[in-house]
């Protein structure tokens, strides 16, 4: 090993150095990515033997109605719950490929119909009871059966039947998807007790921390569970607490008077503030989340492309990023995939502000040149109302007459959107292009927020579906893109990053574009320096 | 029947009457909020299936009449419910805000009270020279700033830079009562510096308003120095005009913190009724909505038994 390796091994091991940047430079030195993945992974475990302390995550998006019930888990606290009380089958990890969590192994039909997931031996629930491939059918049951109000019932619609098969369940799908594994990776389906028929609200799984106090809206505490059925991953603190700070400076403020050791959602407008400020950093990943405009394409004036290509035209992307996002995000292209994604397709060309071009697209349209409205509220995404102002002075250049009307927070996901034709929104994106695109864009989908209705689009997304090979999957979600880009109601100007901020004392944080705070798994895989 | 408590029993009785009126018109606030609770619960992951099945399981479909009074008659026999949200017992999740809110009250009106009315009093002795306006700058401006603004400086500077306090004023039943205190002192400061004008400005106005009246000027006569005049003849009679503002901010420092407490991270009622406003749980906002209507009711009675007990002409009836 070169002396430049083993010091930047050394230097890993305290996690100064990112995964992604120990193997550029390995790279760099002539290693072979394989060799260097695995110096990697041994001085970070290596690292990873101490343990210890009490951890405190302060975030937003936690409020005193929450329930630890899985099913019913929609924001940043419980979701943060879950990972650390309960296992699901599957993971997705930080490079998009599956990790084996609950399940040992899987494997499907010839045609992607029929799967088998190999549940794991040996593995105890907090309550002492042995976990049976049983609770696992009971789990899957419960968020699926026909009194679910499960947040995952819309994932779990395409399974016919389920049962148990010695060490396994078997899943047979009403029809083949080759991405089932990504679907019950889905974080709603932890394992819980009897499926959590009995109390789903007990804080009872297979998880590395084990309850120790439930206050929503204020704090949940946990312990280490001493016996997680894996040896990597498991509890790396003695204690862990998730304080709930849903105001942005209080939060921020408990992060740099040492309250709390790390914080999501950071205000971008103030992240470069705190990470010139001591003892404390950002850590910004590039995700799948997306802030956007969307267009009814059904309704009038929408209906027209022309009208909805001279929207898209006339919205400065750049702009976007670079004042909303202050540069933490990315530009969007007009459709809900970006390179986050396994399968992207890099070629379709970038969408630019073009105000000559959505003045040509507007005359075409033959628009009356009555004010077109948009709806926002700024709960909708941070931002959104400065959004859509921007945008409202780049289509003026273009000729084009946006009008604002501001709503209120509150109701606006039950009165707004989905319901009014043209509004903002947020997309916190899927794990695999089949998930979004079935969640969102397909013609019977029930989030189809777009209106986007396409029988050719519908055909090739069952088409993708059934399609092992890789090549020819990506072929056909590269032409699905295109669909969506020229002819969808979504005005998508940019992808946002995740931005946390964690305290110096903490070591071995890597962003996971996955989700916010490493995914959620930040509690098992840092430590205290 | 003697008119006083012929007077106290019609108050009682007025303030129940309140109560009710107030428990019907926060019911019907609720139904008039866009959306429902199972809308709120699953946001924008809601499919019209897990909709459906989550307004069937909570009783949603009934109707709203049969559905406030079912909660009435379990209310009046000591029983909240449970939370549609996430099935927690009301009567015991709020047994603990409410009991935060009225530590923080508590400790915010030890240190207020007797501090704006002594700052009241002594505006009054050095009244128009430079005490008494010291003493109304600084408080007439900290009532005009904003209390997240104050919050946020005290937090910035206090907290944050010298680090004396904590910035999470976060407590729970496994703390010591120093450190409950040590967490609530930053709250607790912000909302002295808001009430405190209000009631400082009250008690300064009714001393003086007293001041204007013939047995002063005796008293004055008699030779008495100011200060025994301020407290032997003047505060007695002010004794009603102040209790009454002193009650209504002690009513504020209850119902009226919700910003304090967001700003603080202060577990208390504010936030538990705001978040259950924001997912139209109508019990739960029932309950906080009614405990609040009752602070404040209650309180005002208290303020009206003061003002007519010491009333002499209610007390001495002829």
């Amino acid at each position: 090993m070169s002396n430049e390796l083993s010091y930047l091994a050394k230097k890993a091991a305290k996690g100064l150095v990112s995964r992604r940047e120990f193997l550029g430079r390995a790279g760099a030195l002539g290693v072979s990515a394989g060799v260097a993945s695995t110096m990697f992974a041994d001085a970070t475990n290596a690292a990873a033997h101490k343990k210890g302390g009490h951890l405190v995550q302060g975030l937003g998006g936690g409020e005193s109605t929450n329930t630890l019930d899985p099913a019913l888990t929609a924001s940043s606290v419980p979701f943060l719950n879950l990972r650390l009380f309960g296992d699901t089958l599957l993971g997705v990890d930080q490079n998009g490929e599956l990790d084996m969590r609950l399940a040992e192994s899987f494997e499907a039909s010839d045609d992607a119909q029929t799967w088998r997931f190999k549940i794991r031996k040996g593995v105890e629930f907090h309550n002492g009871k042995t976990m049976t491939p049983d609770d696992v059918l009971k789990t899957m049951q419960r968020h699926s059966n026909d009194e679910s109000k499960s947040g995952a019932l819309g994932i779990m619609k395409g399974i016919d039947e389920m049962s148990v098969d010695g060490d396994n369940l078997v899943m047979k799908l009403t029809a083949p998807s080759a991405d089932l594994p990504y679907l019950i990776a889905d974080y709603h389906l932890i394992v819980q007790p009897m499926g959590g028929m009995e109390n789903a609200a007990d804080g009872v799984g297979t998880g590395p921390y084990m309850l120790e106090a439930d206050e929503p809206g204020v704090r949940h505490l946990w312990k280490a569970n001493p016996n997680y059925w894996r040896e990597d991953g498991g509890a790396t603190y003695d204690s862990t607490e998730v304080l709930v700070i849903n105001d942005a400076t209080a939060r921020t403020a408990a992060l740099q008077s040492g309250q709390v050791h790390m914080i999501n959602r950071v205000d971008p407008k103030v992240a470069n503030l705190i990470d010139r400020a001591p003892g404390v950093s950002i850590k910004n990943v590039a995700g799948r989340g997306h802030y956007v405009f969307i267009m009814h394409a059904d309704t009038a004036p929408f209906d027209n492309n022309e009208l909805r290509m001279a929207l898209k035209h006339a919205i400065n992307r750049t702009d976007m990023v670079d004042k909303i996002l202050r540069g933490y995000g990315s530009v969007g292209n007009d459709m809900p995939i970006n390179k986050a994604y396994p399968l992207f397709d890099e070629s379709i060309p970038q969408r630019e502000y073009d105000a000559a071009k959505a003045a040509e697209h507007y005359k075409k349209s033959g628009h009356d040149g009555s004010p077109i409205i948009l709806r926002v509220a700024d709960g909708a995404f941070p931002g959104a109302v400065d959004a859509a102002a921007l945008f409202q002075e780049s289509a003026r250049a273009a000729g084009i007459p946006l009008e604002i009307k501001r709503e209120p927070n509150d109701g606006y996901w039950s009165e707004v959107w989905n319901k009014q034709p043209f509004c903002a929104s947020y997309w916190g994106g899927r794990p695999v292009q089949d998930q979004m695109y079935s969640t969102a864009y397909l013609s019977t989908a029930d989030w189809n927020d777009t209106r986007f209705k396409n029988p050719e689009f519908d055909a090739l997304l069952n088409q993708a579906k059934g399609e092992l090979d890789n090549d020819k999957r990506k072929a056909l979600y590269s032409q699905m893109g295109y669909m969506v880009r020229d002819t969808g109601g979504l005005i998508c100007p940019m992808f946002n990053d995740f931005v946390d901020a964690v305290s110096d004392k903490v070591v071995g944080y890597e962003g996971d574009p996955n989700a916010e705070l490493m995914n959620g798994f930040a509690a098992m895989r840092t430590h205290f320096a | 029947m003697h008119p006083i408590v012929k007077l106290v029993v019609q108050r009682v009785a007025l303030s129940l009457l309140l109560l009710l009126a107030a428990s019907v018109m926060i019911f019907i606030g609720t139904q008039i909020l866009p959306g429902d609770v199972a809308q709120s619960v699953l946001g924008q992951s809601a499919t019209p299936e897990s909709l459906a099945n989550l307004r069937a399981e909570l009783g949603l479909n009934d109707p709203p009449v049969q559905r406030y009074f079912s909660w009435l008659f379990a209310a009046l026999q000591g029983d909240l419910g449970t939370a549609l949200t996430n099935g927690r017992d009301i009567g015991e999740s709020l047994g603990t805000r409410l009991g935060n809110t009225l530590f923080l009250a508590f400790w915010a009106a030890i240190v207020a009270v007797p501090l704006a009315i002594f700052l009241g009093l002594l505006a009054v002795r050095y009244q128009n020279r430079w005490p008494d306006r010291l003493i109304s700058g600084v408080t007439l401006t900290s009532i005009s700033i904003p209390e997240f603004l104050i919050g946020y400086v005290v937090m910035y500077f206090v907290a944050v830079k010298l680090g004396w306090f904590s910035s999470v004023a976060m407590i729970n039943d496994s703390m010591t009562l120093g450190a409950k205190l040590n967490a609530i002192a930053l709250p607790v400061f912000v909302l002295t510096l808001v009430v405190l004008a209000h009631m400082m400005r009250m008690t300064r106005a009714a001393i003086l308003n007293v001041m204007q009246s013939a047995y002063i000027e005796t008293a004055e006569l008699k030779g008495l120095s100011m200060f025994t005049i301020i407290r032997k003849h003047a505060f007695p009679n002010a004794i009603a005009p102040i209790v009454n503002v002193v009650m209504i901010n002690l009513a504020y420092l209850v119902v009226g913190v919700v910003v304090v407490e967001v700003v603080f991270v202060y577990p208390g009622m504010g936030q538990y009724l705001v978040d259950h406003v924001a997912k139209r749980d109508v019990p739960v906002v029932q309950a906080c909505g009614l405990i609040f209507a009752a602070v404040y009711i209650g309180l005002n009675l208290i303020a009206d038994l003061v003002s007519i007990l010491t009333n002499p002409r209610l007390r001495h009836p002829k």
